[in-house]
């Protein structure tokens, strides 16, 4: 039979010679690779007790960032949900009563706002879409649970507490672009 | 009558006598409708007022091939046999149009994220196209408190541009305008007396025609962005008006009613506030289908029906 690539292999069922029928070359040949890899740095580490060295954009679990104020930056535009490739978020919005200033920034601000971390692929698109600065991807990882549910992430969970020490570092995310956009005067929507 | 022949962007057309650049220009179609803000075909005297439309007449009819002196008003020009007008050809005019649209930002407010107008508004496609990412002006700009004018509508003067075509909706469709321009210049502002409500049957066109998102609809604000509902056609039996209008709807739920608007953003017909506002049941309404949505707009993302 003609054959199409010269890939293929005729297959032979020709009798062993002793070496190989009596099978302990190659178990001995087997079991120095084995013991080769005894000597060899491991791949792994023992995580809670070490840790990884992280990228400084390495992209976790998200924060709802606050400002100086500590009022919540999200103001629920949707930009992050129509940028989520995995449609993993979504937002209910409200509007700001009077006397509810110091804790939302605009008149807008997100009642309910959820991830799906199930289905979150972690690209950081809705960091990039975000015009308020609002949702940034951490550092942290999320953590693993036995059931599903409690893997939808709610405000309780992504909003940053208030308590200055307590907030979610993000500066290193923050490019220069960035910077230079917050620090321009003639921006001055941005104030 | 004759008709007459017109020159757009090295298009030629025939027209009727009378109509204006602008009409011409939209009976070719396509890229060299120039933008429209304040225009409004279906109200009378509309137009003039935002500079937006402004094209260069290089010939200004067949007997007298001067050009005009100066830039012009396309939706207030009525054309001439033989008149050669230049839009996007033109850097001047494209150059002009940037500035017009910088002006039009001057007061406007880039709160895109928080308004309700967002994703269907003409002025942020007026300054997308231009790429007026960043403002020359360090000054404040003016702010006023968002008011409610009746129990339907929200005004948010900040971000009106100063069209009227509010005005010009109360004044032809309603017999009793309650509203109005107040104070001249910098300091015009739209404004009722003392905040006293529109509760006319067609007061809620105001929301449609208003090309930015000064005049919102209160039973809709902050719902939804418009780009996560679906538009369907319906209509219903209404004494009113014709009942023909796009419901959106976000799951099962009607979050919105609105006039059908064609390709320009005007309506195609005006409905009444009953429509409008006081039907958001599905059995209310019969469904024709979902309605065709531009390409470009930020509506059509997800959605399968495609112009």
């Amino acid at each position: 039979m003609q054959t199409l690539t010269n890939r293929s292999k005729v297959v032979s069922n020709k009798k062993m010679t002793f070496g190989e029928w009596i099978y302990l070359p190659a178990i001995f040949k087997g079991m120095s690779i084995t013991l080769k890899h005894f000597f060899k740095k491991k791949a792994t580490i023992n995580y809670p007790e070490e840790q990884r060295e992280f990228s400084p954009v390495y992209r976790g679990q998200h924060v709802l960032k606050r400002d100086e104020q500590g009022r919540e930056r999200c103001t629920a535009c949707g930009l992050c949900a129509v940028a989520c490739p995995a449609e993993a978020i979504t937002m209910l919005a409200a509007e700001r009563k009077p006397g509810e200033e110091h804790l939302y920034r605009e008149e807008k601000y997100a009642a309910k706002y959820e991830i799906n971390m199930l289905r979150c692929i972690f690209c950081g698109d809705c960091e990039e879409a975000c015009p308020k600065e609002a949702i940034f991807l951490t550092d942290r990882i999320v953590e693993a649970k036995y059931q599903r549910k409690p893997f939808v992430y709610g405000k309780d969970i992504l909003v940053e507490p208030v308590d200055a020490d307590k907030r979610i570092d993000v500066t290193k995310r923050q490019t220069q672009n960035v910077l230079k956009f917050k620090q321009n005067k003639r921006f001055a929507h941005n104030r | 009558m004759s008709l007459i022949k017109v020159t757009i962007d090295n298009i030629e057309v025939e027209v009727e006598p009378g109509t204006t650049i602008l009409q011409a220009a939209r009976k070719i179609g396509g890229a060299v409708v120039p933008p429209t803000m304040c225009y409004y075909s279906k109200l009378k005297g509309s137009g003039g007022k935002c500079r937006s439309c402004l094209v260069k007449v290089a010939q200004g009819s067949a007997k007298d091939p001067r050009p005009m002196p100066k830039l012009v008003a396309s939706c207030r020009t009525a054309v001439m046999d033989g008149m050669v007008v230049q839009n996007i050809t033109s850097p001047e005019v494209m150059e002009n149009r940037r500035a017009i649209t910088e002006f039009l930002l001057l007061n406007h407010p880039l709160d895109c994220p928080v308004c309700d107008q967002a994703g269907e508004c003409h002025l942020q496609d007026l300054s997308y196209e231009h790429g007026l990412a960043e403002t020359n002006t360090i000054e404040d700009r003016r702010t006023f408190k968002p008011i409610d004018i009746g129990d339907k509508i929200k005004l948010h003067m900040n971000r009106c541009i100063l069209c009227y075509r509010c005005v010009m909706v109360a004044d032809q469709l309603t017999d009793q305008r309650v509203h109005g321009v107040l104070g001249r210049g910098d300091h015009s502002e739209i404004s009722t007396y003392i905040e006293k409500a529109i509760d006319n049957d067609f007061s809620g066109n105001m929301i449609d025609v208003c090309p930015v998102g000064a005049l919102t609809d209160r039973t809709f604000r902050f719902k939804s962005r418009v780009w996560f509902t679906k538009p369907f056609d319906a209509h219903r039996d209404c004494p009113k008006c014709s009942g023909k209008v796009v419901l959106w709807k976000k799951g099962d739920e009607i979050l919105r009613v609105t006039g059908r608007k064609d390709k320009y953003g005007e309506l195609e017909e005006f409905i009444c506030n009953d429509c409008r506002f006081e039907h958001k049941d599905n059995n209310d309404w019969v469904i024709e289908g979902p309605r065709k949505i531009e390409r470009h707009s930020v509506i059509s993302q997800n959605h399968y029906e495609k112009k």
